[in-house]
């Protein structure tokens, strides 16, 4: 890999994750959140990687950010059918807006 | 600098460019679509890793299935007129106060810490041995996933349908 080290993936790594982070503390916009959490998923997903190439060059970094991957996905799916619940409950998904359990 | 920094340094760009995107975007379609760039470039970074098999999967099972399920619920939701402020943001101020102190303290820590890095060796496929693992060691994780996505799959559909009043 020459002259490519492991801090590159680790500083790639931390300004995903801000960016992710940023998304989320201020987006208003609940599919905008979900959004910024796939960000830092992804994030932590090449710290793993990195780690597992740069570490002893087995195979379970790459295992874990497959269950992360997993994870993200049934976390989409739920996430997003909670949006849908709410878009059909409050037709919005403006989070300052959806502040009450019941209608 | 050699070309696989070069190469890097490309990936490293397209991908926070895109988070930029995704981060900042005054309309929700337009983040979903940066998102999708911020998605290919990380799995690019993947297979810059050796990670062929995990490039790969990033690009089914987040470009090919969330981001569509994204976009289908950005569709599903929010009114085309109302575009331009469909993705508006609070607290801009106080929320980059809060991520640039963790920003800064993540680099310090990444640039003070001291790791043991071996140089890594040529990439060879990988799809042999994660699939060894996933049948050896980490086969009960393995099979708790697979219930996870069953419940997430009946949950979804028991959370989104319409309620029918009998």
């Amino acid at each position: 890999m020459g002259d490519l080290g492991l801090h590159h993936f680790v500083g790639l790594s931390a300004i995903l994750f801000a960016l992710g982070l940023y998304c989320v503390l201020t987006r208003r916009n609940a599919i905008g959140i979900l959004m910024g959490i796939e960000l830092v998923l992804n994030s932590a997903n090449i710290n793993y990687v990195a780690f597992a190439r740069y570490g002893n060059g087995g195979y379970d970094g790459q295992v874990f950010a497959i269950f992360v991957i997993m994870l993200a996905a049934a976390e989409a799916a739920i996430g997003l059918a909670i949006v849908l619940g709410i878009y059909q409950s409050f037709e919005t998904i403006d989070v300052e807006a959806t502040d009450r359990l019941r209608l | 600098m050699s070309i696989t920094l070069a190469v890097f340094y490309l990936l490293a760009a397209v991908t926070v460019v895109s988070a930029l995107g995704v981060a900042l975007s005054r309309s929700i379609v337009y983040s979903a679509f940066a998102l999708m760039g911020a998605l290919l470039g990380v799995a690019a970074i993947f297979v810059l890793l050796g990670a062929d098999f995990l490039g790969v999967v990033q690009l089914l099972v987040y470009v090919g299935g969330i981001l569509v399920l994204t976009l289908f619920a950005v569709m599903l939701t929010h009114r085309i007129s109302d575009v331009n402020v469909s993705n508006r943001a609070v607290g801009r101020g106080a929320g980059l106060v809060v991520v640039g102190i963790v920003l800064v303290w993540m680099l310090q820590v990444a640039r003070k810490a001291v790791w043991v890095v071996k140089e890594p060796g040529p990439a060879a496929p990988t799809t042999y041995g994660v699939g060894q693992a996933f049948l050896t060691d980490f086969v009960l994780p393995f099979e708790v996933a697979s219930i996870v996505l069953l419940a997430a799959l009946v949950g979804a559909i028991v959370v989104s349908r319409k309620e029918v009043k009998a």
